[in-house]
């Protein structure tokens, strides 16, 4: 049977329509648009600068190269988690399991913040090497490429190993049986069967990394030493005041992103399968054959454990160390509670917080309200301006953050209404907006997949019982829309309250949120005042997934 | 609350981009009548069901109840009920809850609604299922709770699509009994699609055969059988062998490979058929006699498979001329492989035109 055709709309229904167009086309589409057209204002006298600096041709060749490095080692870890995970049993598994997505939780500038007391210079890791190997100077240096590196394969493996997780657990083992029946051994399997039906999610996991990877600002801004990458460089560039020349920059990482999404798509595409309905179910999780495989796992098992677990571990305990004290020892010396104390009795502590609270309100608001009016337009209804919907609500997601950021902030700059421009810049408002934005795709997306799920005669169903409008919207659609929406509400807002890479572009002293706080007590070597401030934000994460996890089950 | 209404669909045309899905089809359903369309999975049929449901807006035509064009009118204020093939059950809300949502949107009262939800659950066989999720129930038990919340707004017309292609053989067969009762009893006006004939001929008192967008034929199930209007019909509705005959003055020459033998035709309603025809061979019309009994007017052929069906044995035997005709027989009288004669025992014989 074909699907329901999606319904033809009502006036009220396209009014809005096009209203929603209009404010995605001003706060999603103009401000890009207006980089784009930025860079050629004098002809092509930017983009011939850009070409013939040779700190521009570097910063492109590294994003690239550690992009594509960031992929490997992402899937390099990503990829046999998931299989052991999956597929095999032994002790510490549920351990395992439970933390192997830590790291995703961590906000940016935390997990970075994190890699500084751990591997640092002065860090814990670092010194603890140094003591056992009696060396006079640090074993390594936590600055450069490799660090960079680091960082990505740490926070971005999450998405391999949750999606080939994912394409794991919808996979029928009767394939395997199937092969394994008609002679072909574990690694003829493996090559031949397992890993071509999982290469559509593999490759949808890639892309994020390597988006992720490009747009990544945190860490190469941090610690990338004097080593430059485009979404650094173009805020460098920008404060040197050669506006013109950042807008190439920006122009020219957006369109590596779109690059790669349509490389990664294509990639995805073509390697499409409709899986056969559950014949055998998921394959049964064995225990190793060989004995030392056996013994080494558990450890191995323990060490990973560790590894995912030391980051949050490390900022909560610099969290209770007393700022100054310390210097040269391995583990702070002095520990006490004034860190909390100040973040709860200060006002200049607390400010930063109540901002970021209050943004991340207003901005996940703002995005439930009109991301669920986009989804549902886009899932239900049929009308000339669906695509032209479609893509603005998915643009966001294909340009990094810095280049959404420097698009805010050369389009609303000044008060000129034939331009739909209005100054937000300086004030309150336009770090809600870039969150907003930001949450633009995470929400649509969520709301769209749960929507794709409902039975589209339902509202049929509804309507020929007597339902009108409101009443169909009420019982029927908001109540399918409704896991994506907390999911995807939830993630905005996570987002946004740690959020750094726009922040750090478009903050004003009075809506300074916790991101650029920390960075600011990083900066004055008040670790234990920055720590307890990740800290306050791992635990406002926390809350809101716990809220959501709430939400979803009520 | 009126009761059952009367429902006429008239020229109703529908296009998808270049093709017509819904070609003119014009229906009538008569107060208290169960009206079932018949066709192929793209002949048109829930196209036209759901233009006549309003969920689906016809590019022609008309849609009357009760002799009142309601045509533009959308489906939350027509009061038809509608039974969707997948049921359409709103799965977040428990099975009272669901069959007391068309009385929610009516703004009864809650107590009142969940009590006269539970009273037509009862009336399918439900009672004591409001409480539970849609998802505990079988698929049969679904089903009922599908028509029990388009029963409990007291619909002018039922409309269901394809309400029994989800159910195993077994449920299906009492199924068809159960709604044919139910509807029977509660006097409705029903139309109903479905791919199935022989859903169709055990619920409705008349049975529309669509294709290509075209209702080819209206009539009772007896009717369609016996008097196809044409070959698509003829081969759709039940189990016939099309042979080529002549037709002249209420008689035809049914002939292969060089036997002729004349029978009586019928047409629908008793219209003249003249020249080239074909015959409707109906596997009980049709005798099979050993190759030697000699018989008048029967022809040779071969015994190329038999099955047991049941109340009677179906044969396929090939004829001389390449012929392959199916054959019921009350026992077994040949084997495969048999030298069988096979002749006509029952008349008049249909015969359609083209």
């Amino acid at each position: 049977m074909a699907p329901a055709p999606a319904r033809r709309l009502a006036v009220s229904t396209r009014l809005a329509a096009w209203a929603l167009i209009l404010v995605l086309l001003w706060s999603v589409a103009y401000p890009n648009a207006a980089v784009v057209a930025g860079s050629f204002a004098h002809g092509l006298g930017y983009w011939r600068a850009f070409i013939e600096s040779p700190a521009d041709r570097e910063a492109l060749w590294t994003s690239v190269w550690i992009s594509v490095v960031s992929v490997v080692a992402a899937c390099a870890i990503g990829v046999p988690l998931a299989f052991l995970l999956a597929r095999r049993e032994f002790p510490g598994r549920r351990a395992l399991r439970a933390v192997a997505t830590l790291p995703a939780a961590l906000p940016p500038l935390v997990g970075v913040v994190a890699f500084i007391f751990l591997y640092g210079e002065s860090g814990v890791i670092t010194r603890a090497v140094q003591a056992v190997l009696h060396r006079e100077t640090p074993p390594w240096s936590l600055s450069g490429a490799w660090a960079i590196i680091f960082v990505h394969a740490y926070t971005l493996y999450v998405y391999v190993f949750l999606f080939i997780s994912a394409g794991l657990e919808n996979y029928d083992s009767a394939l395997d049986e199937a092969a394994a029946g008609l002679g072909a051994g574990r690694v003829r399997r493996l090559v031949r069967i397992t890993l071509p039906l999982l290469m559509p999610a593999l490759a949808a996991a890639m892309l994020l990394v390597f988006m992720a990877s490009l747009g990544s600002f945190t860490a190469p801004y941090i610690f990338g030493g004097g080593l430059r990458v485009l979404a650094t460089q173009i805020v460098t560039t920008r404060l040197n005041g050669a506006v013109g020349v950042s807008y190439v920059e920006t122009t020219v990482l957006a369109l590596s992103a779109v690059v790669a999404l349509v490389l990664f798509r294509w990639l995805e595409r073509r390697r499409q399968y409709v899986l056969p309905s559950k014949g055998g179910g998921r394959p049964a999780r064995r225990r190793f054959r060989s004995p030392a495989l056996r013994l080494a796992v558990a450890p191995l098992a323990a060490a990973i454990v560790l590894v995912l677990v030391l980051p949050h571990l490390m900022v909560i305990l610099v969290a209770f160390a007393r700022d100054g004290a310390w210097t040269t020892q391995i583990l702070p010396p002095v520990y006490t509670l004034d860190n909390f104390r100040r973040l709860a009795t200060d006002p200049a502590f607390l400010s930063p917080v109540r901002n970021s609270v209050a943004m991340t309100l207003l901005a996940t608001t703002a995005n439930v309200i009109v991301c669920t009016a986009v989804a549902i337009l886009i899932v239900l209804r049929r009308f000339a301006g669906r695509g032209l919907l479609a893509a603005l609500a998915a643009l966001p997601w294909a340009v990094p953050a810095t280049a959404i950021a420097i698009g805010l902030a050369s389009t609303f700059n000044r008060t000129d209404l034939p331009t739909a421009r209005i100054l937000l810049i300086g004030t309150f408002w336009i770090l809600p907006l870039a969150y907003f934005i930001r949450g633009v795709p995470l929400v649509t997306s969520a709301v769209e997949s749960s929507l794709r799920q409902m039975d589209a005669s339902l509202e049929d169903a509804a309507r020929g019982l007597g339902a009108n409008a409101w009443l169909v919207l009420r019982r029927v659609i908001l109540p399918a829309a409704r896991p994506g929406l907390v999911a995807g509400a939830t993630l905005a807002a996570i987002t946004a309250v740690g959020e750094f890479v726009a922040s750090v572009v478009l903050y004003t002293h009075a809506n300074r949120p916790i991101s650029i706080d920390i960075l600011a007590q990083m900066r004055d070597f008040a670790f234990g005042s920055a720590a307890a401030e990740s800290t306050l934000l791992i635990a406002i994460v926390f809350l809101f997934t716990l809220a959501a996890r709430e939400r979803a089950r009520a | 609350m009126a009761g059952a209404g009367s429902l006429a669909l008239r020229g109703i045309t529908r296009r998808f981009g270049d093709t017509v899905a819904v070609d003119g089809v014009c229906l009538e359903i008569a107060e208290g009548e169960l009206l079932a369309i018949v066709g192929a999975s793209g002949s048109g049929k829930t196209t036209t069901l759901r233009i006549a449901g309003g969920y689906e807006p016809a590019d022609a035509g008309s849609v009357l109840l009760d002799g009142e064009d309601i045509t533009l009118r959308p489906p939350q204020h027509r009061n038809f009920g509608m039974v969707f093939q997948q049921y359409a059950l709103f799965p977040h809300l428990s099975v009272e809850n669901n069959v007391a949502f068309g009385l929610e949107a009516r703004g009864v009262a809650r107590p009142e609604r969940l009590s006269r939800a539970r009273a037509v659950l009862a009336t399918v066989g439900l009672a004591g299922a409001g409480p539970r999720t849609v998802q505990s129930l079988s698929g049969g038990e679904q089903q009922r709770v599908a028509i029990a919340r388009a029963l409990v707004i007291e619909p002018r017309v039922l409309l269901l699509d394809e309400p029994l292609s989800n159910l195993d053989p077994t449920l299906r067969e009492t199924m068809r009994e159960e709604l044919r009762a139910l509807f029977r009893h509660q006097r409705l006006t029903a139309l109903f699609v479905t791919h199935d004939q022989a859903d169709a001929f055990a619920i409705a008192d008349r049975v529309a055969v669509m294709r290509l967008g075209c209702v080819l034929q209206v009539g009772t199930p007896d009717a369609l059988y016996a008097t196809p209007a044409c070959r698509a019909v003829a081969a759709f509705v039940g189990r016939a062998t099309l042979v080529p005959a002549q037709a002249e003055g209420g008689l035809a020459a049914v002939t292969i490979g060089g036997i002729a033998r004349r029978v009586r035709v019928a047409t629908p309603d008793g219209a003249p058929l003249t020249g080239a025809v074909f015959a409707v061979l109906r596997p009980e019309a049709l005798s099979l006699s050993p190759a030697d009994a000699g018989e008048p007017d029967t022809w040779p052929g071969i015994v190329r498979s038999l099955r047991f069906a049941g109340a009677a044995y179906a044969y396929h035997v090939g004829l001389a001329d390449g012929t392959d005709v199916e054959v019921a027989a009350p026992e077994r009288v040949a084997a495969e492989g048999d030298r069988v004669r096979v002749g006509i025992i029952r008349e008049p014989v249909a015969v359609v035109g083209d």
